[in-house]
This record gives C-alpha cells, structure tokens and sequence, in this order.
C-alpha cells in the first residue's frame, strides 16, 4: 500500500496522458485549462485563508482554545479522537477555507506526517462543507422543509471525524 | 452567514480572553502572523492545486467520468427509485456521483443540482422527499478517490509522502457516506 501511493503522483499523470492522447485529447490544451481553473480556486480560498488564518492564530494565542480544548480532552481521549483537532472539527461543516486554514495550521505546528497532521489530513479529504453543500442543493431545488438532511450529514460528518482518528491510528 | 457569526465570534473570544489572561499583546501579533502565514501556504499550495486541476481535467476529457457513471448506474437506481423510470435524473445522478470520485467539483455541483431539480419534480411542493435528502447527505459526505487539495496542503508542508493518507481517507469516508445514509433512512420515519 505504501509503495502504491508513493508512485501514485509519479505514474497517474503519465497514464491518465497517455489514455487522452489515444483517445484524441488535446492533452496540453486540458492540462492548462483545468491548471487555470485550480488558480480560480486559490483566487477564491486565499481572501477567505487570509482572514480566516489570522482568528485561529489569535484564538491559539489568547490562551482560549486552551481551555477549551482541555474541556473537551475527557470526552475526545475516550473517543479517541486527537484534541487539537477541535477547532478543525467545529469548522468543516461551516467553511472549506476555515477547516482548511484550522488543518493547515496543525499539519505546519505537529509536522505533516505527525498524527495529529494526518488525521487532520484524513479528516478534511474525507469530509465537505455540510451547510454549504445543503444550502446550494435545497436552494437549487428550492425546498425550504429540509426535514431530517442537516442531521443526517452531521452524523456523517460525526462518523468521519471519529473513522478519522482511527483509521490515521490503524492504517499505517 | 454562517461564517460572519464564526469569525467575529473567534475573534472576540480571542480579544476578551486574552485581555484577561494577559495574553493581549501576543493576539494582536497573531493577527499579522496568521496573514502571513496564509499567503505563505496559499503560495506554496498554489503549485500542486494547478497541477493537479490540470491532470484531473485531462481525466474528464479522457472519458474517465463517463466510464464511471456508466458502472455506477446499477448502485443508483437502488438508492434513488425514481431515477429507473427518469433517463434524466439517472444520467444526472451518476454524473454527479462520478465527477465527486474524481474530485471534479466543477461538474459534480451542476450535476447535482440538476438533480436535486429534477427530485423536486417528483417529491411534493416544498416539503424535501426522502430521495432529495439521500442525495444532499451524499454530497455532503465526501466520496473523493484523490483529494489533490489536501494532498498539496500537505506535500507543501514537506510530508514525506503526501498520498500515503489514501488508504485511510478511503476507509473514512465509505464509513461516514454510510453513516450519512443509514441516519438518513433512520430519521427518516421521524420527520
């Protein structure tokens, strides 16, 4: 498994290619413009990143996430859930560049590949942005008795912050 | 809106309690720390984001989406009755779940709200069916084969290997898009 991964960003693109080209792809043309449409998605999560950052910095400094991660230790060690993933966990289902900024700032404090980084990783590849998400599909659709979805997906966010934590633990 | 009450609320917090933990000065230096340090990793993500954006539309126009649809197809009509007897939605539908395998936002969220439409036609006025909640729980629980984002936030942060979380993110999430449905289909009765 290790060794598939690590030759994953070495060979995909090489394969995905050559699979366009023989089907006729303008290969270059596709790279460049999806290459584009990731600088549209930075342009749009670092204004968000740039606000964002500097309130987790603060709360960190103020001595207040703390004291609250402290509160919540007794409840997430029995999970076993890491307790610096707090602000993380509270974030995600509110805003993509949050949680990013929150996971971000734990992967440079723990190192990437402590785990607390990976877990925060898992926890963001494996998660969405919940209200956002509800509020685009039910707008779209435009319902406005969302019923039983926002509790739902919290529980599916609930389940993933938990599997997180144990498959960072048990899958490595 | 959410957000506005996040933010102003993060950052009162961090104002008053540092005011009376004595820890005023290092929050107003975290501010300008904070700002620098999402430049520094916006920037330094930047790369990997583009690369990977470009190889995944490479994917797309390879035929990859429409592959995978296709093979979703079966799995579909058992979650989403309505779509055996609606061309449409069933093509939306596999549409939207395969582009979310691949990462592909740009054509998962078209898609799915082309579904969630369609749903609504079938569902009753303003009340959300049963249908149009699984497929909203399913978008909100990420089913993502790559996460290239994440992959390049960590990679840039100097991870050894930045896909080795793969394994892992894949188990994670068939867990929580399954907790997603089962609480769906659980709540269900009581809503």
């Amino acid at each position: 498994m290790r060794t598939l991964t690590a030759l994953l960003p070495a060979l995909l693109p090489g394969i995905v290619g050559l699979a366009a080209a023989a089907r006729g792809v303008d290969v270059f043309a596709a790279l460049t413009d999806g290459a584009r449409r990731g600088l549209e998605l930075m342009g749009r999560i670092l204004p968000s990143l740039a606000v964002l950052l500097p309130a987790v910095y603060m709360l960190r400094a103020s001595g207040a996430l703390e004291a609250f991660t402290a509160l919540c230790t007794p409840l997430l060690e029995h999970l076993g859930i890491p307790v610096e993933t707090v602000p993380l966990m509270l974030l995600r289902p509110l805003s993509g560049s949050a949680a990013l900024a929150a996971g971000g700032e734990l992967m440079a404090a723990f190192g990437p590949d402590s785990a607390v980084g990976r877990t925060a990783a898992v926890m963001l590849g494996s998660t969405e942005t919940t209200f956002y998400v509800l509020s685009v599909y039910f707008g779209a659709a435009g319902v406005k008795k969302i019923r039983h979805a926002a509790a739902a997906a919290l529980c599916a966010d609930a389940a993933g912050f938990l599997a997180a934590a144990w498959c960072v633990r048990l899958l490595r | 809106m959410a957000m506005t009450g996040a933010w102003t609320g993060m950052i009162l917090i961090a104002a008053i309690y540092g005011l009376a933990a004595g820890n005023a000065a290092a929050v107003g230096a975290a501010a300008a720390e904070g700002a620098a340090a999402a430049v520094t990793l916006g920037a330094r993500m930047l790369g990997a984001v583009m690369f990977w954006s470009g190889v995944m539309e490479v994917m797309a126009r390879a035929g990859f989406t429409a592959a995978l649809s296709k093979r979703l197809r079966p799995l579909l009509y058992r979650l989403f009755p309505s779509s055996r007897t609606d061309p449409a939605l069933a093509e939306a539908l596999s549409l939207n779940v395969s582009a979310n395998l691949l990462g592909l936002g740009n054509a998962a969220t078209p898609a799915g709200v082309t579904a969630a439409v369609r749903l609504r036609h079938h569902g009753t006025g303003d009340r959300a069916s049963d249908e149009l909640c699984r497929l909203a729980v399913m978008n909100t629980a990420s089913i993502q084969l790559l996460p290239t984002t994440v992959a390049a936030l960590r990679s840039s942060l100097g991870a050894a290997d930045a896909f080795d979380i793969l394994p892992a993110v894949w188990v994670t999430s068939l867990i929580s898009v399954t907790a997603g449905l089962l609480a769906e289909r659980g709540f269900s009765r009581l809503t």
